[in-house]
């Protein structure tokens, strides 16, 4: 046996102690967060129990809390959505493939569009909803409080978020790609239509359905696009007289309003099925970026 | 050596050349397929290659040697244009293939790089199956014929068919390394090249492998012209029939790496009687 040139030391107490006192204060933190939303869950859910059938889907919006219903604001939701949906997938995906495809980072306007789209991801969404105000309901283009000025004004709400996580998803193609595509005698377009695009539509559809699950929970800036807080149909187009909508949050937000206790469980059902809704378009989410994970 | 006269001259009627006048550009006239002359590459302004000129023959394997940052893959990107991609990369001098200057104004960098294929260090299959892999190229350049038949035959060609027929369909990156390049080299020579242009082609590869692919590259020059860039001094020496060697050169100050050709001869003449004393040490081991 020889004798060791260096001796390890061992951990000190003191440092046992500080180790401990960290991890001990950030689980901390975690549980007290877990705790309220574990806690806004049960009240939310104890609240809507009663409530909580099938006359929600079918019934309208009524004076009379027995028989009030969410119909015309699902109807709205979907609605929007599928504007915003159909709005921001084109454009934002077109953006993302210019940014990182062709732009030329050593050019001042490329920067400048860049460092934009980050700050209007983080404009407050009420600005968005003066916009959508000023310039689709009246203003140029004067499409009155209707089912396309709402998508809209949430599309632009949510289009930065669409860029962002876009680019993110085509940059995580590695460039061996590319250039085995265009070694291949492939143009540029063909390399990105062909195998950039394909590549990168896990990501993609991740970053649109992630924006879209922001979308529905939006409630300030269709308040000021005109949402309505009690209709007594579904819209039945995207703009004209029929085309009139209500959402999920702004019915919530009403109802919250009322002083009566019965129109307080509708809400809660209302934020229940809010909540569903996100779940399933976040599991979604999920699920699709861990089936289509590429190990490159 | 290539005896000039006995040199078919090569079909490039397809690469596509017009001249103002309408016409296809004139047929080649001599057996080299690369006539370089004094080419330099810079990256935004910095050289990174100077002043290489040299001649690559048809159904010849010329390997490229020479330490870490002497500008070999460089040039081998530029045969293809693939630096054309690099922005701020700009090219001087003259590269002419089969007598068409590679950079003139008019021709189109992809329709070069559907005559002149490439394959990369690091295996670079697509995320697609095997068969989408090898059938990707023909598809884009709308070659015509049976696409099974296309396939079948490239795979051959890389010696992979017998190893892969049965599973076509699945992804390619349930291969090993060595059948993943193997794949890159089949996907290259599906499009029919004239030239393939390898850059490390086994430096991620293990012997075994390695030995497959220098195989490969033997049979295959029958039938094109191969530019290797290696690391690997044994396989330059194995394979190729002219070697360029590489160095180099820190004369121009602190951080100003600039590439230079020492010399170019054939490959049995590059290992055991060179010209340039730097490519002796260089190639008995003595530095580097």
């Amino acid at each position: 046996m020889s004798a060791s040139p260096m001796s390890l030391r061992t951990k000190s107490g003191a440092t046992r102690v500080k180790d401990l006192s960290f991890r001990g204060g950030m689980l901390l933190c975690l549980l007290l967060s877990a705790v309220v939303l574990v806690t806004l869950i049960v009240d939310v859910l104890l609240d809507a129990l009663p409530v909580l059938g099938t006359r929600i889907f079918t019934n309208f919006p009524s004076s009379n809390s027995d028989i009030a219903g969410l119909q015309p604001a699902i109807f709205g939701t979907l609605w929007i959505i599928g504007v915003c949906a159909v709005f921001i997938v084109p454009i934002g995906v077109a953006t993302a493939i210019y940014l990182e495809e062709y732009a030329d980072n050593t050019k001042w306007w490329n920067r400048l569009i860049e460092v934009n789209i980050q700050n209007l991801a983080a404009v407050p969404s009420i600005i968005y909803g003066i916009l959508g105000l000023a310039f689709l309901v009246r203003g140029p283009l004067s499409l009155g409080r209707v089912v396309l000025a709402g998508g809209l004004t949430l599309g632009l709400l949510v289009l930065p978020v669409v860029i962002i996580s876009g680019r993110e998803a085509i940059r995580a193609v590695p460039p061996s790609i590319r250039e085995g595509s265009m070694a291949l005698g492939a143009t540029q377009w063909q390399t990105i239509y062909k195998q950039v695009l394909p590549a990168s539509i896990p990501g993609i559809a991740t970053g649109v359905i992630l924006a879209l699950s922001r979308a529905i929970g939006e409630t300030a800036p269709l308040i000021v696009v005109g949402a309505a807080t009690f209709i007594t149909f579904n819209p039945n187009g995207l703009v004209g007289d029929g085309a009139g909508f209500a959402a999920l949050p702004i019915q919530v937000f009403s109802w919250i309003s009322q002083p009566q206790e019965e129109f307080h469980q509708l809400a809660a059902a209302g934020i229940v099925l809010l909540l569903g809704l996100l779940v399933c378009m976040n599991g979604f989410a999920i699920y699709l970026r861990n089936r289509y994970e590429n190990k490159w | 050596m290539v005896n000039r006269e006995q040199v078919v001259t090569p079909d490039i009627s397809s690469l596509r050349v017009v001249t103002p006048e309408g016409r296809v550009a004139a047929a080649p006239t001599t057996a080299a397929v690369f006539e370089i002359d004094g080419l330099g590459v810079s990256y935004g302004g910095k050289q990174a290659v100077q002043d290489v000129t040299a001649d690559l023959y048809r159904n010849e394997i010329t390997a490229f040697i020479g330490p870490s940052g002497c500008g070999k893959s460089t040039i081998l990107r530029c045969l293809n244009r693939m630096n054309d991609l690099v922005i701020g990369a700009t090219v001087e001098g003259s590269i002419r293939y089969h007598g068409q200057d590679l950079y003139d104004a008019k021709v189109d960098a992809v329709e070069v790089r559907k005559r002149i294929g490439m394959v990369f260090q690091k295996p670079n299959p697509f995320p697609k199956s095997i068969f989408d892999n090898i059938a990707f190229g023909p598809k884009v350049l709308g070659m015509k014929g049976d696409m099974h038949e296309i396939v079948e035959r490239a795979l051959r060609r890389a010696a992979l068919w017998d190893e892969v027929k049965d599973r076509l369909k699945t992804n390619a990156f349930g291969m090993s390394g060595g059948q993943q390049q193997r794949l890159c080299i089949a996907r290259c020579l599906a499009v029919d090249p004239d030239v393939i242009l390898m850059d490390e082609p086994c430096s991620a590869l293990d012997p075994i492998s390695t030995g497959k692919i220098e195989d490969l590259m033997i049979e295959l020059k029958r039938d094109y012209s191969i530019v290797i860039v290696t690391h690997n001094m044994q396989q330059a020496a194995r394979v190729s029939d002219r070697t360029a060697f590489f160095i180099v050169d820190l004369s121009a100050g602190e951080g100003n790496r600039i590439g230079r050709l020492v010399e170019y001869d054939a490959t049995e003449r590059i290992f055991t009687n060179p010209s340039d004393s730097r490519t002796e040490d260089y190639v008995t081991g003595k530095v580097g």
